[in-house]
């Protein structure tokens, strides 16, 4: 018998506390399998009998008929399941005890341990999804936030496929173009070269334009770094807890109270921004706070936003143009906090004679005024509008991502040496464009295909 | 009566271009062979066009001489014309074509038949089959003529061509024959039904003939032959012989109105002709339908031999009534007062689908039962001979009890090709096109002996003088790449830096070596004969042949790197067996459709299976997978 018709187990939810936890199981005979250790509420009912789509609420018992554990017992039924197979979902109390008895006793009954992965592989085995889109499973395991998900639960719908074979189809349509003229050249005109190019830059630029939107877009999911600076008491630490209105910082007015960096996550319109409140750079002979300025310089330096705290109630010191010349401009953000101060008066000219050239904001973070400002105008930086209408919400594993680059590589070098190559070595280039496409569907065969895929995935996925 | 005539290790059916092949090459192999046609006076006939050669057509047919075959010696012989065309395009698309004279290309291939040691030629029709029937897989034993005759083999080729149940059709015309109004083969089919071969049918069809004294060629372009001598075969070198030429002229929206009007006498739209065509060699009716955008049709008018005044109109395939016939030829510039000499027509024949083939061409439902050629669902006469060839090798081999001979997709156009007719479904007639292959670079004209006849040489069929004649130009060209590689030219060689100036490349800064120099698009092999090494020799050698190769190999080598990167991507499928016992209703996950097409062919590879019709890509995961599992399971 061959070795995918077994059956497996795993838990399905991740490790730790929790409410409830699940133990997924898979491969024909899973429910007939299970039947005889659970003993329904409803008395008198036949598990094993049950159509899909069906749940039992009952107790599962120990070899012994002793109870282990409540469970939902969730059956669904194949090919209409996750993995194409019959699949039973066992929901039983969350806490690593009671999922570790009940995966024993699945163990116990004859199913091994899953591998990582191979749920999913299964149900691409089965023909329940194509490649791209049992790709897109691992980013929705690792979505972190509600719009992450969404980009990736629409590449489950395939999505992405349909991007990926309109590339296809419009290079196989330059392929079939090429070859029809080299095997009929008495009925077809050879393609003219500069019209050929620009169908291949006009391409690359489609793959472009599909991989910068991934990039933006991957930033739902791999997520930003905020760091907000200023010298010491501007506010910060008030700004922190603004965003996350949560009081984690500990705030008082001693310069110098916040001597490492804070950091939290803060959910900014679906992109998880970890902020971090660094202590103000200054120059100090206090040793801790030593250390916490040079924490404070490196994580200014992997940083997507910065944010430069300035106090309009105290003025602008020459301290705080210190620290503002050492900024990156393209990623900062200046606030002028404290607009609320009578003595806060500074005029438009002045601001634009001192930060030419870079976005500054006016808050009041005490009334709470200028935040919602600022969080455009953080989005906008995260996501580099470009006034592109079209904003593609696309979400590309590394693969797809490397692939994709190459095949972006190639079709511009195409067409920089279009006018030199005659046509049969132009078809050799399309047919290794076409190549390249075909791994993202999964009509390029490659031996190591599966591994590379679904390797990548979690146990009980 | 019927009587026991005789026992032969190969039988071959048919002489056409398969037969003569397959007969030719068992014979060379040394089994005793027996060649059996309806006709001796149409050994090697040419029914349609009067040439040979072409794009992919010219591989097949250097393919074939690359291993010991006939085809290329047998044109040269008896030729009227010779070009190259597409010579404007890279090495991979140029291709020869030869213009033959019919009459002699029958008769040289006919002695050539009855020079050969071990072959037997027969004038016969064959009427059934002698099938061993004991349990286990049926295997042909020997064939019976209408006579009555029982000739005993160990292994049959079947090439019956066009001839099976052939019918021709002519307008509302239709009679029973072959091409050329020969009788056709009526029994045949029968016989390999009834012994489990399924049998589809195709039509094709032939343009009008006329005759040479009632064209105007003042209205037509001419198309000469090529001024430098030209060869298929890498057994001789070229030698100038006289040639004729073909006349280019075209059909106008007269024709194209013609042609319209007379729809509904159009056995192709009237539903008497039931077979189905080859889309790239449609008939002209259909061209008119279906290019209905176009205003005129290139036509070329063909010599069919130097003692004949008839001419052949090809692109003007048609089976339109005989009368409207005469009315589109005389639409035409140049043909305004021509006489038909033959009425051109549409055959429908029975074909074997090759589905049922294995990559030696056996038949599965049979053993020791070949079959080749246009029987199989191709169209073309090169690609029949390249199919009789591998049969006759494989029947030849069998015949010994010794494996297949089989050629990669990756190493020939012919493997291309029966690899495409094995795994795919055919829906119309097969011809080869250069598309059809992924590694048209490496799959060469001009390369084809490097490539093939050490596999020719393998199995016996590439005899000593062909040998030492390719292990000349091997040697030759080793050590004239190892030259070119070595030698070098620099900023001081100012003959050499003038010339690239006069062809607008820059002129030489630093040395670079010779391989690398050719490199430039401006520059060329020529350009170099004439350089000398150290001691005052010649740097390379005077023979064409080797000249080209290294000018392609220099000049091509990053995509020549390119496509061999591809095959070795390609051959790690190739290479991994599918077991003989693979027991596919036991691999889970596949689609019924993919099970059955898996279990019917068997497969030799993964690489195989992965281009069976029906078969998905998921499916060939789900085998990789499993043999994986095979490999390290209990």
């Amino acid at each position: 018998m061959d070795g995918y018709h077994d059956m497996i187990a795993a838990p399905a939810t991740p490790p730790g506390e929790s409410g409830i936890a699940i133990v997924r199981c898979s491969g024909s005979g899973v429910v007939e399998t299970l039947a005889p250790i659970f003993r329904p509420h409803r008395s008198g009912e036949d598990i094993a009998s049950l159509p899909g789509w069906q749940m039992r609420l009952g107790w599962l018992l120990d070899e012994d008929g002793g109870e282990v554990d409540e469970v939902i017992f969730a059956i669904m039924r194949g090919p209409r399941s996750y993995t194409g197979e019959d699949v039973a979902e066992l929901h039983c109390h969350g806490g690593s005890t009671a999922v570790r008895q009940v995966l024993r006793l699945c163990l116990k009954r004859g199913m091994r341990l899953a591998e990582p992965g191979e749920f999913t592989r299964r149900a691409f085995l089965n023909g329940r999804m194509d490649l791209s889109q049992a790709e897109a499973v691992i980013d929705v395991i690792r979505a972190r936030t509600e719009r992450g998900l969404r980009y990736a639960v629409r590449q489950l719908s395939g999505q992405n496929r349909r991007y990926f074979d309109e590339i296809e189809d419009a290079l196989l349509g330059l392929s079939a173009q090429v070859e029809a003229a080299i095997d009929f050249p008495d009925e077809v005109d050879e393609p003219d070269r500069a019209g050929l190019k620009q169908q291949l830059d006009g391409l690359a630029a489609v793959i472009q334009r599909l991989l910068t939107a991934a990039a933006r877009s991957e930033i739902y999911r791999e997520g930003a770094r905020l760091v907000i600076c200023g010298k010491p008491n501007v506010g910060k630490s008030s700004l922190l807890n603004a965003l996350t209105r949560k009081d984690k910082a500990i705030v008082t007015p001693i310069p110098g109270t916040t001597r490492d960096v804070i950091e939290e996550y803060i959910n900014l319109r679906g992109i998880p921004v970890m902020v971090a409140d660094t202590a103000g750079i200054r120059e100090t002979q206090d040793h801790i706070e030593q250390l916490g300025i040079a924490r404070s310089r490196e994580s200014l330096q992997n940083a997507d936003i910065v944010l430069l705290v300035l106090d309009l109630g105290s003025g602008i010191s020459e301290e705080d143009l210190a620290i503002y010349n050492q900024l990156d401009r393209a990623r900062l953000i200046v606030l002028l906090n404290k607009d609320d101060l009578p003595q806060a008066r500074i005029s438009e000219a002045e601001i634009e004679r001192r930060f030419s050239g870079v976005r500054v904001l006016r808050t009041s973070l005490v009334e709470e005024r200028g935040l919602d400002e600022l969080e455009d105008r953080m989005e906008e930086l995260l996501l580099q509008h470009d006034n592109e209408r079209e904003r593609l919400e696309l979400s590309f594993s590394l693969r797809q991502q490397e692939i994709l680059t190459r095949c972006h590589r190639l079709l511009l070098d195409m067409g920089e040496t279009i006018n030199e190559l005659s046509l049969e070595l132009i078809a050799i280039d399309l047919a290794l464009g076409l190549e390249l496409l075909g791994e993202l569907s999964g009509k390029t065969l490659k031996e190591d295909v599966l591994d590379r895929i679904f390797h990548d995935f979690c146990i009980g996925k | 009566m019927a009587y026991d005539a005789g026992k032969f290790d190969v039988i071959v059916i048919g002489a056409g271009h398969a037969g003569c092949e397959a007969a030719l090459a068992a014979a060379r192999m040394g089994c005793a062979t027996l060649l059996v046609t309806m006709s001796v006076e149409n050994v090697a006939l040419m029914p349609c066009n009067p040439s040979i050669g072409g794009p992919a057509k010219a591989q097949l047919v250097r393919e074939i001489d690359a291993l010991g075959g006939e085809m290329a010696r047998n044109i040269d012989q008896s030729r009227l014309q010779i070009r190259m065309i597409n010579t404007g395009k890279g090495p991979a698309v140029q291709a020869l074509r030869a213009q033959a004279d019919k009459s002699r290309y029958h008769a040289q291939m006919l002695k050539t038949l009855q020079n050969q040691e071990n072959l037997s030629l027969l004038m016969a029709e064959v009427t059934d089959l002698l099938v061993d029937d004991s349990p286990g897989l049926p295997a042909v034993t020997g064939i019976v003529t209408r006579t009555g005759a029982r000739y005993a083999c160990k292994t049959l080729v079947v090439t019956g061509g066009t001839y099976l149940k052939g019918r021709i059709i002519i307008g509302d015309l239709a009679y029973s024959g072959g091409p050329n109004n020969q009788a056709p083969a009526s029994s045949l089919s029968a016989a390999l039904m009834a012994r489990g071969i399924r049998l589809g049918r195709f039509k094709t069809g032939t343009p009008p003939r006329i005759d040479r004294k009632t064209v105007d060629f003042s209205k037509m372009t001419e198309q000469p032959g090529s001024e430098t001598p030209l060869n298929f075969s890498y057994m001789s070198d070229p030698v100038e012989r006289p040639q004729l030429s073909c006349w280019l002229t075209h059909s106008n929206s007269v024709t194209h109105d013609i042609v319209r009007q007379n729809l509904d006498r159009a056995p192709m739209f009237t539903g008497l002709i039931e077979g189905i065509g080859p889309r790239y060699c449609p008939s002209f009716e259909d061209k008119v339908v279906r290019f209905a955008h176009k205003d005129r049709h290139q036509l070329f008018v063909e010599p069919e031999g130097f003692n004949t005044d008839e001419m052949y109109v090809q692109g003007l395939n048609t089976s339109l009534p005989e009368d409207v016939q005469l009315a589109v030829l005389r639409s035409i510039p140049g043909l305004e007062n021509v006489r038909m000499v033959r009425t051109g027509y549409a055959i429908e024949y029975d074909y074997i689908p090759p589905s049922q083939l294995s990559l030696s061409l056996e038949t599965r439902p049979v053993a020791n039962l070949f079959s080749a050629g246009q029987i199989n669902g191709t169209s073309g006469y090169e690609e029949a001979a390249a199919q009789g060839l591998v049969a006759g090798i494989n029947a030849a081999l069998r015949a010994r009890g010794q494996e297949p001979f089989i050629l990669r997709r990756s190493e020939a156009f012919i493997g291309v090709m029966i690899d495409d007719l094995v795994n795919k479904d055919l829906d119309e007639p097969y011809r080869l096109l250069s598309s059809r292959s992924e590694y048209r670079l490496l799959l060469r004209q001009d390369n084809a002996d490097l490539r093939l006849t050490p596999r020719g040489r393998a199995v016996g069929l590439v005899d000593d003088a062909r040998w030492q004649r390719f292990e000349h130009k091997l040697k030759l060209l080793r050590e004239g790449e190892k030259k070119l590689r070595e030698s070098s030219a620099g900023p001081a060689d100012t003959a050499l830096n003038a010339l690239l100036s006069s062809r607008g490349s820059a002129p030489l800064r630093d040395r670079v070596s010779l391989w690398e120099l050719l490199r430039r698009p401006e520059v060329f092999i020529d350009d170099l004969t004439g350089r000398t090494d150290d001691a005052g020799n010649s740097l390379l050698p005077p023979l064409p042949s080797v000249l080209e190769q290294l000018e392609i190999q220099a000049k091509y080598e990053g995509y020549l790197h390119k496509q061999e990167e591809q095959v070795a991507r390609f051959e790690r499928l190739e290479n991994k067996p599918l077991p003989e016992d693979m027991d596919y209703d036991a691999v889970y996950g596949l689609a019924n459709e993919a099970r059955a097409r898996l279990k019917q062919v068997r497969p030799r590879s993964v690489g195989q299976a992965s281009r069976l019709a029906g078969v998905n890509p998921a499916d060939v995961n789900i085998l990789l997978i499993c043999l994986e599992k095979r490999k390290h399971g209990p």
